[in-house]
């Protein structure tokens, strides 16, 4: 069943999803970002320029939160923002624990069939927040909406 | 004495509004297989990002690209990566854009760290296979100096617009400010770093100020003195016998210019307080509960409490403890007098 905005009320929480920070994924998702920057990739070379280890980018942790969303809402969930405050870096060995809170539903004069759903998510790891913020998407509104 | 550093606040501000370099054209046209190396990576499931069909089930025209990879279709790879390091080895790095004057005037203030703090990216519509991106950057906000928990430092907004052309037009070759002319903006992406001075920030401020200095006066030095040498003097009259606090040049009672100072217990009772809580100086700790001490020898006495403000009742019973802060100032702190509780 796809979702629909009718089941979807304000305070509604996602089911948290759990990713373990693997080198693998830290790498692979670098270069499939096509960010070469050493700190993603070369601990030896990150840890010179006075990182503890090589960290996750920027562009992955944007990825994984729209990831996370997804997941939840089934491909008929369309993105139209992602926003992201970035927070304690993602080393290899960590977890990131994503969260998600429905923060508005707006269905608008239900010309367009779809309504614009806006979640507060979090992924905090072992050493705090390493992302906060607010992805906006639309769903289809449901049969009797 | 921390080092000087000059304010490139006038220089900076031209710069907001100017493009932050060159429209850039994407190396590739959007493609599966750039999309097949980010789902499998991110461990995304969704099948609307390769399977056609379900695509069109989910309501979009086609397989589209996942669309928090917009800024991965505009990366310059690793080609450019290396070049970029090679020059800055070799120390000739020649780029005067708008970006890098803007960069190089936070290092001559200082603010030689940066951190990236906010990325927010908005999409107008999906992209699809064959679109050819193009990337119009600009600096959108220079901030004030703030302090902030990593230093002092400045944030700075770009705006990054993306616009979309076909394939076929891109490859026509005109320039790529020329295409943009004829191109259909897809998304928007507003990045945000802070450049900071390194070592400035909360972990190195955790060293706190000593307390404001009283004034000295011929008529408080005593008091001052005493504290120091470990005594709480009170300034008696020797006309009158009236006890007096804080010093006077004369006795309210008598008039008399005369006096000397007794050394009190530091025993008394709390006769009133106030806690504060604004303005906060980063000397005190806060919130900050402030007594007035009625001494046993008969006058009150303005001086810090001990412990959480929640725990002092009017009335309560107080005893001194004289407290070195540093090398120059001593200060009475009352506590809880616990002898003489119940």
């Amino acid at each position: 069943m796809a979702m629909t905005s009718s089941t979807l009320e304000v305070g509604l929480e996602l089911p948290e999803l759990s990713i373990p920070i693997t080198r693998t994924l830290i790498v692979s998702t670098a270069i499939a970002s096509r960010d070469y920057q050493d700190v993603h990739h070369d601990h030896v070379l990150a840890q010179e320029r006075g990182s503890k280890d090589i960290f996750m980018n920027i562009l992955t942790t944007n990825g994984l939160v729209g990831r996370y969303v997804t997941d939840w809402s089934g491909p008929t969930g369309h993105l139209q923002e992602v926003n992201i405050r970035l927070g304690a870096p993602n080393y290899p060995g960590d977890t990131m624990v994503l969260t998600g809170q429905v923060a508005s539903v707006e269905e608008g004069d239900g010309t367009s069939g779809r309504a614009t759903v806006t979640v507060a998510i979090r992924g905090a790891n072992g050493l705090g927040d390493h992302v906060t913020g607010t992805v906006r998407l639309t769903v289809p509104m449901g049969a009797n909406s | 004495m921390p080092t000087e550093f000059p304010d490139h606040s006038d220089a900076l501000a031209k710069l907001v509004g100017e493009p932050s370099g060159p429209v850039e054209l994407s190396p590739e046209a959007v493609n599966s297989a750039m999309i097949r190396h980010w789902v499998e990576a991110m461990g995304d499931r969704n099948p609307v990002y390769l399977d056609r069909e379900a695509a069109r089930a989910a309501g979009y025209r086609d397989v589209i690209a996942p669309q928090t990879m917009l800024q991965a279709w505009i990366m310059k790879g690793l080609r450019h990566t290396l070049d970029l390091e090679a020059a800055r080895a070799a120390g000739t790095v020649a780029s005067n854009d708008a970006n890098s004057t803007m960069m190089a005037l936070f290092d001559d203030e200082g603010r030689t760290s940066v951190v990236a703090t906010n990325c927010d990216q908005s999409y107008v519509r999906p992209l699809y296979l064959g679109d050819r991106l193009l990337v119009r950057s600009s600096i959108e906000a220079i901030s004030d100096p703030k302090q902030t928990g990593l230093g002092h430092g400045r944030f700075a907004t770009s705006l990054m617009e993306f616009f979309a052309v076909s394939n076929e037009v891109a490859e026509r070759g005109v320039s790529a400010e020329e295409l943009v002319s004829q191109a259909e903006l897809v998304g928007t992406m507003r990045f945000r770093i802070l450049k900071f001075r390194p070592g400035t920030g909360a972990t190195a401020v955790v060293a706190k100020p000593p307390r404001p200095r009283p004034a000295i006066t011929e008529d408080n030095a005593f008091y001052f003195e005493g504290l120091r040498a470990g005594e709480l003097r009170i300034q008696h009259c020797t006309d009158c016998g009236t006890l007096r606090h804080p010093p006077l040049p004369g006795c309210g009672t008598c008039t008399s210019l005369n006096w000397d100072y007794v050394v009190s217990e530091g025993k008394g009772e709390l006769y009133s307080m106030v806690v504060n809580h604004y303005p906060q100086v980063p000397a005190f700790d806060y919130p900050l509960p402030i007594g007035l001490i009625e001494l046993d020898e008969g006058t009150r006495l303005v001086a810090n409490l001990e412990g959480d403000p929640e725990s002092w009742a009017i009335g309560q019973r107080a005893t001194a403890e004289i407290r070195a802060l540093d090398d120059e100032l001593s200060l009475p702190f009352f506590h809880h007098d616990d002898t003489q509780e119940d």
